[in-house]
């Protein structure tokens, strides 16, 4: 199995961390990994903003460095999203190998659950965990169910995280509001942004979440931004962090 | 003027229209929700829409227990159109304008079944003369035969003739609002409340 | 104003916009509950979506049908191929019957028209009967929301509303008292009116009848007195089979309000004995949406408004920062369509958060439309400078992976190195209320090189 590591840009420059727990965490399953060298950016932000032209190249780019593996693996869904929902507007229905490619684009917890069907994974993480959901690894890749639809679906991150030794979970008012990020919204829309932030922030407070975890390092850079500027006291980690702490890789 | 936009309108409709796709089938039947006893359902959702539903053998007894409830006690101008039930202090069919009845306190009609799912009750306006009454009096009596509850709306749609009436529809429970605050309010434009007879024997 | 500027201006006022979020939060809980309790929602979502998406495919044909079958049933029937038509004609049968008091029940097609504004200066009295609708007219500004028009206001400020128009005692604020100060007000208006305006909420190709929904009554009350009802509906609000009514008076109540259905579902077929009956049909941009693939799902609306009871954006920015008859997410595609000039703001108000896709009970996809929407005003070069300007910048750096590791390593030691009033300054509007990322001294690329070559000396 010829697996690449699909590391967002953002995640590249100021997260690298969360890229070596996603290795970690790969690696303590026995995952051999490649990090393709040529990969930069999916083309989301340009995409997000209207600017299709701008994003093309990127998109294409991405095909063309990320050809030929068996799966990609990215820690952050909402990238994948971009890849998988979102290159209609770039490519023909018809090219193989951006279908290919696409296709094979996995967020990680679905790369764990789905090829690898990891099952109970043993390990310590004695805290207390809010979950947030992001919204793209949500609603467009469904890794969980959504409060609004009324079909079930398993809740692949708590899953992963479930049989872990002293692990406990928040229970939220609300449990799979936006947290504001958004992409440029958070800068377009700074008021409501961050008023939606402080919201989320707020329910993890009151129900007690000491770590704050989610799929999609975007959400929680936004999150801890606000956390660390009010000086609350929660811990801010990346899933795949976690796992890699609580597994000793 | 207005030919003129017709004809633009569908002009322009019909200059990229949508590929076309087929229209689903309904089946009255279909994967749709039932009940084990319709009739407490339908009971129960009334309750949670603000009107009471009171089954009763027949219309004698129903007549008793009219006679309990209080606003009809309390009213002054009385209609009924189910015979041996409540009283008529007007003749609606003398009237002939609707505004003549702006003051009525009280109604009892008919109507022809209850949905189990949502409390509501089907009505026409063939069954009296001014389908005001629906709406102007202050508290209204619906009568249903007991026995004629469907569990959903597909049931529903299945058994009455949809544009044989020039006025009908479903009424599910009294007027209400919640337009301030979302304090819900009972009583905003039309009845205040809705007391529906499950007759036995009708 | 753009739609951050109004937003910014709601959210400054803290409380309330905690209060306006949680009111619609609760609507959108009552939402979930009655989804709920509906074994085969899913199903309803899915069907609801087909029956509209083949309607569509067919309009011309089964807005045929209906117009045949309307006037077979004695009602008259009128084109208008926008808003001013629409209000002419409206007028035109106004004058024809000598009216001079009209009651109104919602409609946001008529908002959308800005009927009221033209028969006042008309000269008619126009009386939206709809409690929520009274409260904002009496108070001189637009519905916030489509179903819930008054939800941003205050009790305490229609008690002084009211205090001030209906004479109810100064600092009264119970909903109940001043409902019934509202109810007898408006009997009054509904007694005397001459006509009654409705809109619909669907039309039925089969029959040439359509159907009205309110809790209050007061669309029924307002068209059983007078001897004239207009009814006013957009051409996309057609079903083909009184049976597709099922499917839809099931999901809407239960999508809107969190209600198993509303009180009061009329019918109407043909006038009532001595009256007369007038249904005007309205384009207003709808046969152009139609004609584009991208957007014309978007027809596929019945207005429930749980788009907007689900938004985190409109929960905390208020229905008026949308300046449209139709704001949230739906609004957010259907206004900027007919003027993107003037609402090029609207599809940014939206974190792509696609919560308003899974509450639709049409299934419209509504955040993938807010993002083709983004394409769109690109193409009508609408974007504007900095933003088109700095996209094609980083773009450039991010299709040369050197230019983008050389930008990724410079701007981390600016930041590393930078004092924090330069990072944090007034341009930076991350920083108004968030750190920025603690930058780190290497990227992933060149410690997973580092890794690699450690793993690969081991072995």
């Amino acid at each position: 199995m010829k697996v690449a590591l699909f590391i967002p840009c953002y995640v590249d420059q100021f997260y690298p961390q969360v890229g070596m727990a996603t290795v970690r965490v790969l690696e303590h399953f026995g995952v051999e990994h490649e990090f393709p060298e040529g990969q930069t950016c999916c083309g989301q932000p340009m995409a997000n903003s209207g600017c299709m032209p701008e994003a093309k190249p990127l998109a294409e780019k991405y095909i063309d460095v990320f050809d030929g593996y068996d799966h990609i693996v990215a820690p952050s869904g909402s990238c994948v999203s971009m890849v998988r929902h979102h290159y209609d507007a770039f490519f023909d229905s018809s090219d193989e190998k951006a279908n290919r490619v696409r296709e094979r684009t996995l967020e990680l917890t679905e790369f764990l659950c789905k090829v690898l069907k990891v099952g109970d994974i043993e390990g310590n993480f004695p805290h207390q965990v809010g979950i947030h959901q992001s919204c793209h690894g949500l609603r467009e890749l469904r890794l969980s169910s959504s409060s609004e639809v009324m079909t079930k679906r398993p809740d692949m991150l708590r899953g992963l995280l479930d049989n872990l030794n002293g692990i406990t979970f928040s229970k939220l008012q609300r449990n799979d509001e936006c947290c504001g990020f958004g992409g440029t919204f958070a800068v377009a829309e700074e008021a409501v942004s961050c008023m939606m932030g402080e919201d989320r922030i707020r329910d993890h407070l009151d129900s007690g979440t000491k770590v704050l975890t989610a799929g999609d390092m975007s959400c929680l850079m936004h999150l801890e931004g606000i956390i660390r500027r009010q000086k609350h006291d929660i811990r801010v980690m990346h899933f795949s962090e976690i796992l890699a702490e609580a597994i000793g890789a | 003027m207005s030919s003129s936009s017709r004809e633009t309108i569908f002009t322009n409709l019909r200059a990229a229209l949508p590929e076309s796709s087929p229209l689903p089938d309904l089946p009255p039947s279909g994967p749709w929700q039932t009940f084990d006893d319709p009739f407490a359902r339908f009971c129960e959702v009334l309750g949670t829409v603000g009107g009471d539903c009171q089954r009763v053998a027949t219309i004698a007894e129903a007549n008793d227990q009219l006679a309990k409830i209080e606003p009809y006690q309390a009213a002054k101008v009385k209609v009924s159109v189910v015979d041996g039930l409540g009283d008529s202090t007007i003749d609606i069919n003398a009237i002939e304008d609707p505004h003549d009845l702006e003051n009525v306190d009280y109604a009892v009609l008919r109507g022809h079944f209850g949905v189990a799912e949502n409390g509501a009750i089907w009505v026409t306006d063939d069954t009296l003369k001014h389908r005001v009454l629906y709406f102007v009096p202050q508290h209204i009596s619906l009568v249903i035969p007991a026995s004629q509850i469907v569990n959903n709306m597909h049931e529903a749609y299945d058994r009455i003739e949809v544009g044989k009436h020039a006025f009908a529809g479903f009424i599910s429970g009294p007027s209400k609002t919640a337009d301030i605050e979302q304090s819900l309010v009972i009583g905003a434009h039309g009845a205040r409340s809705l007391t529906v007879f499950a007759v036995d024997e009708l | 104003m753009s739609h951050p500027t109004l937003a910014k201006g709601f959210v400054n006022n803290k409380p309330r916009a905690q209060w306006h979020d949680k009111a619609l939060w609760f609507v959108r809980e009552k939402r979930d509950r009655m989804a709920h309790g509906v074994p085969e929602w899913e199903e309803l979502r899915q069907q609801a979506s087909a029956i509209k998406i083949h309607t569509m495919s067919q309009l011309p044909n089964y807005l045929e049908q209906f117009e045949k079958n309307a006037k077979a049933l004695g009602v008259h029937v009128h084109w208008a191929i926008d808003g001013d038509e629409h209000n002419r004609i409206v007028h035109e049968i106004l004058q024809q019957h000598n009216v001079k008091r009209v009651v109104k029940s919602k409609s946001m097609l008529t908002e959308e028209c800005h009927l009221n504004p033209f028969l006042e200066k008309n000269g008619y009295e126009v009386v939206d009967t709809d409690l929520g609708e009274r409260i904002v007219q009496l108070r001189n500004e637009p519905p916030s929301h489509i179903v819930l028009p008054a939800i941003h206001i205050k009790k305490e400020e229609v008690g002084e509303c009211f205090h001030e128009h209906l004479g109810t005692e100064k600092g009264a604020s119970d909903p109940n008292y001043l409902t019934e100060a509202a109810r007898n007000h408006l009997r009054e208006r509904f007694c005397s009116a001459d006509a009654g305006i409705t809109g619909v909420n669907f039309a039925l190709a089969e029959t040439g009848g359509f159907v009205v929904c309110t809790n209050e009554g007061n669309a029924d009350l307002g068209v059983s007195l007078p001897k004239l009802h207009i009814a006013c509906m957009g051409i996309e609000k057609l079903l083909p089979r009184a049976s597709d009514l099922a499917v839809f008076l099931r999901l809407l109540a239960r999508s809107a309000t969190g209600q198993p259905i509303t009180t009061y579902s009329s019918h109407f077929h043909g006038p009532r004995e001595g009256s007369e009956m007038h249904i005007v049909l309205v384009d207003n941009g709808r046969s152009g949406i139609l004609q584009s693939p991208e957007f014309r799902r978007s027809l596929n609306c019945i207005r429930c408004g749980a788009c907007m009871n689900t938004c985190p954006v409109y929960r905390r920015s208020g229905g008026h920062s949308y300046e449209s008859a139709v704001p949230g997410p739906i609004g957010s595609i259907l206004t900027p369509l007919k003027t993107p000039e003037s609402h090029s703001s609207l599809p940014f108000a939206c974190s792509l958060c696609g919560s308003c896709t899974d509450v639709c009970p049409v299934k419209i996809d509504l955040h993938h439309q807010l993002l083709a929407m983004r394409g769109f005003l690109d193409r009508k070069k609408l974007l504007g400078m900095s933003k088109k300007l700095s996209m094609k910048f980083v773009s450039g750096l991010l299709s040369h992976k050197w230019m983008y590791t050389t930008a990724g390593s410079a701007a981390r030691t600016a930041l590393r190195w930078l004092p924090r009033f330069a990072v944090y300054n007034p341009l930076n509007g991350w920083g108004k209320q968030r750190e920025l990322p603690e930058p780190p001294k290497s990227s992933f690329r060149d410690q997973y090189a580092a890794h690699k070559k450690q793993s690969g000396d081991k072995s």
